[in-house]
């Protein structure tokens, strides 16, 4: 294992960023589970987890990881995508959380999806742009599948949040 | 195409089928949901329930000798091929007839999957555990449109009650034994279906109850989806669904 190359690559994914929410990076997501560089050959694999099966978006983001790194200088890129263990948005970083609230998107909840999905409950909710906590669920899916629609109830702006699974 | 696919095959099949099915259906919503936000969820499920398809053809092609690819199972097998429940096929009617069949479905693919989650088989495995996600979060939806037009309006409520005896003879597919299923569970890849009617059974049961709704006392039941044997209304889904890669097999998008 090669660390000094494998921050460079761990540098352009910090670039690459979701074609849906561009102020996440690949690395905010989560959606990277592992990165190695050949010794041998300096051929990188990458390991890619989906968020969703039939997110739309997870094409594209193979493709921009691709691009990015050939712009950077490398070749021989093998992405592998990996669903086991599934994604969850636990795996979403803390500085991603923080940027998605500044962006309009309530971050996922610590808690991710569990075995009350039968008969849940929606978790507390809080509004991006006044910080309340009095919002209301208006549909529990948004406008990408990662997403559900809310209102806030203090300053009456919709947002979107990101579901918890 | 000439197709006799083995029965661990056949099985996968079934699952994928099962998806795209349901997820074609759903897709018909799109643009003409009641109200914006329920348009909305359904298409999401639809685009779920397509991924989930995707998956389980990738696998169940990879597998097969020669080994066939997404596209091909998807569009080039005829109706007889599939082995879709016969409930997913059907028209969706109106929201309460498409919201009755997801809460039916889901909340037996919810059980179906936990299940699989622990499948000797690891790529099935794998599937299931990032579907389960999903599964979840159809069922809790549909459950609560359930409740919410059982226990709503007398037009919702009557609505709702039309539509469960309407489904209610589809139901029985589910837990039903043949070759394949059998032989999955002899694997341990899959549950028996027969083993997950009484925790759906308990489920519906409190939904209905708590939605006001009547369960319907019946004798028999619909089968045939698992054999390949479809209603009537098969054939045309699968001409909206096939058509275009037929005409053009080598197109690329």
């Amino acid at each position: 294992m090669n660390s000094g190359l494998t921050e460079r690559v761990l540098a352009v994914l910090e670039t690459v960023s979701d074609p849906e929410i561009p102020v996440l990076s690949v690395i905010d997501l989560g959606i990277i589970r592992s990165v190695s560089v050949s010794e041998a050959d300096h051929s990188i694999h990458i390991d890619l987890s989906p968020t969703y099966s039939g997110c739309p978006a997870m094409d594209t983001i193979e493709a921009d990881i691709r691009s990015a790194l050939t712009s950077a200088g490398f070749g021989s890129i093998h992405v592998r995508t990996v669903l086991e263990p599934a994604w969850t948005t636990d795996w979403m970083s803390e500085s991603g959380k923080r940027k998605l609230e500044a962006y309009g998107i309530a971050p996922p909840e610590k808690r991710s999806g569990d075995k009350r999905a039968l008969f849940g409950k929606a978790p507390e909710v809080r509004c991006p742009l006044c910080k309340s906590t009095r919002t209301t669920r208006l549909s529990a899916f948004g406008s990408t599948p990662c997403k559900a629609l809310y209102r806030c109830d203090e300053c009456l702006e919709p947002f979107d949040a990101f579901k918890c699974i | 195409m000439e197709f006799s696919p083995d029965l661990r095959t056949q099985h996968l099949l079934h699952l994928a089928d099962n998806a795209l099915i349901l997820g074609q259906r759903l897709s018909e919503w799109c643009g003409h949901g009641p109200v914006l936000e329920q348009d909305i969820a359904i298409i999401n499920t639809a685009l779920d329930q397509i991924g989930q398809a995707r998956m389980l053809y990738q696998h169940a092609g990879k597998g097969m000798n020669p080994a066939l690819d997404e596209d091909q199972l998807a569009f080039f097998r005829t109706e007889n091929q599939f082995l879709n429940f016969t409930m997913l096929e059907l028209p969706n009617g109106d929201w309460a007839q498409t919201l009755v069949r997801q809460f039916f479905f889901d909340t037996y693919n919810y059980l179906q999957y936990e299940r699989l989650t622990e499948s000797s088989d690891p790529a099935l495995r794998a599937i299931a555990g990032k579907a389960l996600k999903e599964i979840g979060y159809h069922a809790q939806f549909s459950a609560e449109w359930v409740i919410r037009m059982g226990d709503g309006t007398e037009e919702s409520h009557k609505r709702a009650q039309d539509a469960v005896d309407r489904l209610w003879p589809y139901t029985g597919e589910f837990f039903e034994s043949d070759g394949f299923s059998a032989e999955a569970a002899v694997r341990r890849a899959a549950p028996l279906p027969s083993d997950l009617q009484p925790h759906w059974e308990e489920k519906v049961d409190a939904v209905l109850v708590e939605a006001g709704l009547k369960k319907p006392v019946l004798q028999w039941f619909q089968t045939g989806g698992r054999k390949g044997q479809h209603t009537e209304h098969m054939g045309y889904i699968l001409a909206e669904l096939q058509f275009l890669p037929r005409l053009h097999p080598e197109a690329q998008w």
